[in-house]
């Protein structure tokens, strides 16, 4: 393989990834009633969403649903790892892996479809619950705790068990040994479990369609009523705000966590030198 | 006073069994109740004969006999409509087409990469799951503004005279295939870049110091190991894509039926709770074969999904 061939395959493909992006955000700027037709330089449509309340409404539910379901995607998702991974074999595992790792790929029309059959079902026994918040934040719940285990779970097994072996023979209570020793050296995949829930929820369309009621609409819900009927400019200055938050977020959290790598490799290897030097002393 | 040691430790291990059990029986609980349970509700009411609106029993008891009623006509219906089974079939056609295009696309790619500069490698693989945490929904809508009649890529042949009227894109075969490669590529790019990039590179070179070709390299070799890492791409890109919805909806047109639409229209539009019920148990019969085998190879590639 020539690495001419290479760059160019590479170049050609960010190309791809990237190219839609780019333009849904210049032509967020474009100042013509024809969404595609360039007619000069506008910041208008961002002051028409600034005004939009169907917009801001959804947005504000958005990102409510977004902050409960990720933070309960993280505790679940945490607890679902630690059992995967530390537990060798206990009854159901096989049936309990299938269950976690299911949601990342059965299509969102099915679980959509029959988290709102259940609860329709529980409604009409028991009278709860109605469809909104609580049952949009249970199907992103549900997804985003399995997406949270798959995360945690490579970092705990990449994760140095001795660590904690030493802090038990020490004399740490199991509780301990997590606060003290497991928490810290799996924060950053909690973090970067967090942030790929929120997201995921932030964004999920379809089994929000379903488990969303009257009252209840999501921002992307808004976003999907407005892309049926064609090109809107409007949701062009979604996009582009989304991608600008979106990538400073995500440059600035990898950013974060590569120099949190770099400290504590160089603290593990610190810590090393100087027991070694206390051995040989 | 002293405490005997033997009590100490059965103590601990009994802390240690209510924290175990807690770990476990908590997100078990909860996947079994959000998960398990809907999808035996859907299993029911599919097959539930209805009085008007109510789903009944399917269990009843009279004069002493227990009477299971199972309907089968929502099924039988799926199997002999033409427009159903056609549509099992176009889903699995643009599934697979979606898959074959994304693996061509996506494992020079993911090679490329894997063989780039270390240095370089975290910030290429950051490039591509970037489009990941922006939203999915906006990327496929993008699409239309470039497929468009009056889009990019139209205004662009025209204004090099290539074309003279505008070629139609959109709501054919053709939008629906591009969006879908392009919403599922990091899918087969990621899990490939993961196994690529832990190959031992000692073999490679020890083919070519035994005389093989760089391509009798490659296909000998290189393909050969990645066989785990091609699986779980193309089953992550497979088994999503035929119950997809939103690219179907956006960039689709009547030419592309898919059976997760159909599944939406049965549910939204035709208000039949029955029949939509039964496409989605049709859907999981469908996706459980390729699950199994995702299942089976997935172990090697694990957690490179989304991060």
């Amino acid at each position: 393989m020539t690495s001419r061939l290479g760059k160019a395959w590479l170049i050609a493909g960010y190309f791809f990834l990237y190219l839609p992006i780019v333009t849904l955000i210049v032509y967020s700027f474009n100042d013509s009633k024809m969404v595609m037709l360039w007619g000069g330089f506008t910041f208008k449509w961002y002051g028409v969403i600034a005004h939009d309340t169907e917009v801001l409404d959804a947005f504000k539910l958005s990102l409510r649903i977004a902050l409960l379901s990720a933070t309960a995607s993280v505790l679940l998702g945490t607890l679902a790892a630690f059992a995967m991974v530390r537990y060798q074999d206990f009854w159901g595992k096989t049936a309990f892996s299938a269950h976690i790792n299911a949601p990342l790929v059965v299509p969102e029309v099915i679980t959509g479809l029959s988290l709102l059959l259940f609860f329709v079902t529980c409604e009409r026994l028991f009278g709860w619950p109605d469809r909104g918040v609580l049952t949009i934040w249970a199907g992103h719940t549900s997804v985003g705790m399995a997406y949270a285990a798959v995360v945690i779970q490579s970092r705990l097994l990449e994760m140095d068990k001795s660590l904690e072996e030493a802090a038990m023979d020490l004399g740490c209570k199991p509780f301990q040994v997590f606060y003290l020793v497991t928490l810290p050296l799996i924060a950053q995949s909690l973090l970067a479990a967090w942030l790929l829930t929120f997201t995921l929820s932030l964004d999920d369309v379809v089994s929000t369609a379903f488990l969303s009621g009257p009252g209840s609409t999501t921002l992307p819900i808004v976003i999907l009523s407005r892309a049926r009927l064609g090109l809107d400019p409007t949701v062009n200055a979604i996009a582009t705000i989304t991608v600008a938050v979106v990538s400073v977020a995500v440059f600035a959290g990898s950013l974060w966590l590569s120099r949190q790598e770099t400290r504590r490799a160089q603290e593990q290897a610190a810590a090393y030198r100087e027991g070694m030097q206390q051995v040989a002393a | 006073m002293d405490i005997p040691n033997s009590l100490r430790r059965s103590a601990h291990a009994l802390t240690h069994d209510w924290g175990r059990r807690t770990v476990i029986g908590i997100p078990y609980l909860f996947l079994f109740v959000l998960f398990t349970v809907p999808f035996l509700v859907v299993l029911k009411l599919s097959v539930s004969e209805t009085d008007g609106i109510r789903f009944l029993d399917l269990l009843s008891y009279a004069d002493g006999v227990v009477h299971l009623k199972i309907k089968l006509s929502n099924y039988l219906f799926l199997g002999s409509d033409p427009l159903y089974v056609e549509t099992y079939w176009s889903s699995i056609k643009f599934a697979g087409i979606n898959t074959l295009i994304c693996l061509a696309i996506g494992y020079p790619f993911a090679y490329f990469m894997a063989r780039s500069p270390a240095n370089r490698r975290p910030a290429l693989l950051m490039l591509v799951s970037l489009p990941f945490w922006t939203s999915y929904l906006l990327r496929v809508y993008a699409w239309k503004g470039l497929l468009d009649d009056q889009g990019v890529f139209n205004n662009v042949l025209i204004w090099l005279h290539l074309i003279h009227q505008p070629i139609r894109m959109m709501h054919t075969a053709f939008s629906m295939t591009i969006g879908m490669v392009y919403a599922y590529l990091p899918f087969m790019i990621l899990p490939l870049y993961a196994n690529l990039v832990k190959m031992d590179l000692r073999l490679l070179e020890a083919a070519q110091d035994l005389g093989a070709t760089p391509w009798q390299t490659f296909w000998l070799v290189t393909v050969p190991l990645s066989k785990n890492g091609i699986i779980a791409g193309a089953m992550l890109v497979f088994i999503p894509s035929m119950g997809e919805y939103v690219i179907p909806e956006l960039l689709g047109g009547p030419s592309t039926l898919m059976i997760g639409r159909v599944l939406w229209d049965e549910f939204f539009s035709n208000n039949d709770w029955a029949m939509a019920s039964a496409v989605a148990v049709s859907m999981v019969m469908l996706i459980l074969v390729p699950l199994a085998i995702f299942y089976r190879y997935r172990a090697d590639t694990g957690g490179v999904r989304g991060v």
